[in-house]
């Protein structure tokens, strides 16, 4: 969004912060709409950037760093945000200055980072925020003091309301500086002395300055790795000297990680002491008793599925007419260029291949803001915590995280949203096998190809007097895709991405009103990515598609005799053998074929392969229904399609990947094409295993 | 001394942390620079629905984490 001018030095400052500390909400206050947001090489981890213009024309690139805790990294994203605030990634210059921002509301944990950071010797700037609501809760925070006791400028500032900003501005312009401050915690004895002696070593055999030298020796004395991790990158002396340290420290029993954390918390208690002053409130806070009906026992769950319910309710039906819009719209530019070019293949290239394709990506994007919407609004408030808080037993039980609960659930409308959403996991085994067992729950794409199995070969009877059999069917396939992720999860967590449950060490912000204006640019962003990215492999497999049920051509064939004899309906024969196990024919084998790109695509396949153009509107799906009934197998002389082929062609399409968005998309966020190869090979073969097993037994049965 | 895990607390009952007890480094260091220091008072302010995970309350803030993780945390029960 921004030009790269070359001949003006810019500097590029990090703005870093707790999670929930209003960091992201300042940096869209400073930098307003010039963001480029990217990922960080080979993680899959968001960079975003934006530039920021000062008060005396210059100019500075603002870096959104992923909220932390600490600087002992827990996931990706926090060690990024660390590896960049350290200068330790070659592709990010090392920052000429960082803004820490600290949630006033909630100042004693925030300080820990902010005296770590000060203590890297990295000029620092705080953005004391959410000075309001800390007001609200009866804190009073002496500015002044604050800063004269942590040796550098603070700036109170509300960043979803732009207070602040400009004084923040300000001070950028301005040329910032390490803490003017001696290190003001103290570290007993005898960590001080080992401490300060490994400090020597560090600086004496590599090129650091002095509080980065002593940055590391902590680090490398608190560290739990072991040796092994750090030989390769330190000089013999020093990794001979911290193993002696280890071995001393270990024999007096003392425990360097507690001690050093103990040490900084005493100091955050002692500037709290002289800069807070806390007026007494009475009664529960906002946040407990919203929390009361909230995580209720009985309401938090009615409340929890509740809004959820009306979420997809939502998606489902307003997503839909700006999906059938889109559709017109293509279909309007197809026939515009139907109309204006001169028949052909190149004609016919674009209209079905380049025009459908693309139109197949767009006209997911309604669902996909609309989900990202819903998602951003559940965050900004601080529900999604509470989300987790309730379904983390339930989720454990898989070995997995209660964060991995929205993923999965997001994966009813559509698995894309889904997939995407999974970035909040911080443990990569965990993300990733929420990844790949998010397509197994049954997306909206698969309905029309249930509806349709359904219309053609669910007798209309009712159950129990008031069910009706089809209605059961198709709970009965949507459980079995639920059942299949939760059992699959279990299973990968237990062997290929073997690895502990993870910890549920999460912190439950209090309630806030949501920024719109954050949420709205938060989906925008993510759903532009979602297109650049998905879109390209999506149009080039759809042109490939198009290639294949086009050629060889036919001449003076009807569509459907064209598509019998195209390379894919040679598929669909040649893949005969291999699907017959299923009870599945050429023609099914065609239409999985053709539903590479898309489940629903199935529908309209079968349609051309009988001759019916609209297959997927209703009067034309009313014939395809016939079409399917009444097909007779010229061998047999008995129906080709049975209550059981229906059964088996759901259970597959419950299993089976067919999703070439959710392909495209899981190699982005993998980084790679191994797991989106592994998925669609798992995938299929579990498709394949279980509906082989259903018509085995079935044919006992039916 | 009466020493008990955080997990043995019920809602509303407060404790001051003596140590953590785990093997594993991660979540002890996680524990740790969440604030979970020795001295630092706690209150254990609700159960999730299905018991477990807990909401306790330390440092002005309100952190969730499950039976298992507290069970390490080990506490001296104050009484009010």
């Amino acid at each position: 969004m921004f030009r790269e001018t070359v001949d003006v030095k810019v500097n590029h400052i990090a703005v870093v912060g707790n999670p929930n500390s209003g960091k992201t909400a300042l940096f869209n206050a400073l930098t307003g709409l010039r963001q480029k947001v990217g990922n960080y090489p080979g993680v899959t981890v968001e960079k975003k950037e934006g530039r920021i213009m000062l008060g005396n024309g210059a100019q500075a690139v603002l870096l959104d760093l992923p909220g932390t805790y600490s600087l002992t990294p827990n996931s990706p994203d926090e060690e990024i945000a660390v590896d960049v605030l350290l200068g330790h990634l070659d592709h990010t210059p090392p920052p000429a200055g960082v803004i820490v921002v600290v949630d006033a509301s909630n100042l004693e944990r925030n300080l820990y980072l902010l005296s770590q950071i000060i203590d890297c010797g990295l000029p620092v700037v705080v953005a004391l925020n959410m000075i309001d609501v800390a007001q609200r809760n009866g804190v009073t925070i002496d500015v002044r003091k604050l800063s004269e006791l942590i040796g550098v400028p603070v700036v109170p500032t509300v960043s979803t309301k732009g207070i602040g900003v400009p004084e923040l501005k300000a001070v950028l312009a301005g040329t910032l500086m390490p803490s003017t401050k001696p290190r003001q915690w103290i570290l007993p004895e005898p960590l001080q002395s080992e401490c300060s002696e490994l400090k020597h070593l560090l600086l004496k055999n590599h090129t650091l300055t002095e509080p980065q030298a002593f940055h590391e020796s902590l680090r490398l004395l608190c560290s739990t790795a072991g040796l092994s991790l750090h030989s390769d990158r330190y000089a013999p002396e020093v990794v001979e000297h911290l193993r002696q340290d280890h071995e001393r420290l270990a024999r007096l029993g003392v425990d360097c990680l507690s001690t050093v954390v103990e040490a900084r918390y005493e100091w955050i208690q002692r500037i709290q002491e002289v800069v807070l002053v806390r007026r007494l409130q009475s009664g529960p806070t906002l946040t407990d008793r919203i929390d009361r009906v909230l995580t209720h026992r009985v309401w938090g769950f009615v409340i929890f599925f509740g809004l959820m319910t009306l979420m997809f309710q939502t998606i489902f039906t307003w997503a839909e007419v700006p999906m059938h819009w889109i559709g017109l719209a293509f279909n309007g530019v197809g026939d515009f260029i139907t109309a204006s070019m001169s028949p052909g293949d190149l004609r016919e290239l674009i209209v079905h291949g380049a025009v459908a394709g693309v139109g197949a990506v767009v006209t997911f994007l309604p669902q996909i803001l609309f989900l990202f919407f819903a998602i951003g609004v559940l965050e900004d408030t601080g529900y999604m915590a509470r989300a987790a808080f309730m379904m983390d037993r339930i989720m454990s039980k898989v070995g997995l995280h209660g964060k991995s609960f929205i993923p999965m659930l997001s994966s009813f409308a559509c698995a894309i949203p889904g997939i995407m959403s999974t970035r909040t996991i911080e443990n990569r085994k965990d993300r990733l096998v929420t990844i790949l067992v998010a397509p197994l729950v049954g997306c909206s794409a698969r309905l029309p190809v249930y509806a349709l199995m359904i219309a053609a070969f669910i007798p209309q009877q009712n159950v129990l007097g008031f069910f009706s059999l089809a209605g059961l069917t198709l709970v009965l396939m949507y459980l079995l895709g639920i059942v299949a992720a939760l059992a699959t999860a279990w299973l990968f967590k237990r062997t290929l991405l073997k690895s502990e449950t993870p910890t549920f060490i999460m912190e439950l912000p209090p309630y806030k009103l949501p920024s719109l204006r954050s949420v709205v640019l938060h989906m925008w962003s993510r759903s532009m990515h979602f297109l650049k990215q998905a879109g390209t492999i999506i149009l080039g497999v759809s042109i490939i598609l198009w290639f294949l049920a086009t050629y060889p051509k036919q001449d003076n064939a009807s569509r459907s005799e064209q598509l019998r004899h195209s390379f894919a309906g040679q598929a669909g024969h040649l893949i005969e053998p291999v699907i017959k196990p299923l009870g599945f024919d050429w023609k099914i084998g065609l239409g999985l074929v053709g539903s590479l790109l898309q489940r629903e695509i199935f529908v309209s396949t079968m349609g051309t392969i009988y001759g019916i153009e609209n297959a997927s509107e209703s009067s034309g799906n009313r014939t395809l229904v016939e079409r399917l009934q009444q097909d007779i197998d010229p061998v047999s002389g008995r129906s080709t399609y049975t209550l059981l082929t229906a059964i088996c062609l759901m259970v597959f399409y419950v299993l089976a990947m067919q999703c070439l968005s959710t392909f495209a998309v899981v190699k982005r966020e993998t980084n790679g094409w191994k797991w989106p190869l592994f998925q669609l090979g798992y995938m299929t073969a579990l498709a394949y295993s279980v509906t082989f097993v259903v018509y085995r037994i079935g044919l006992f049965f039916l | 001394m009466n020493e008990v895990g955080l997990d043995t607390l019920v809602p509303g009952e407060k404790g001051v942390i003596g140590r953590l007890d785990t093997q594993t480094p991660e979540i002890r260091q996680r524990l740790l620079e969440m604030g979970l220091t020795k001295g630092t008072c706690i209150e254990v302010i609700r159960l999730a629905p299905l018991r477990d995970p807990i909401e306790v309350l330390l440092r002005g803030y309100r952190l969730s984490l499950r039976r298992k993780e507290a069970e390490a945390v080990i506490i001296t029960k104050i009484e009010d």
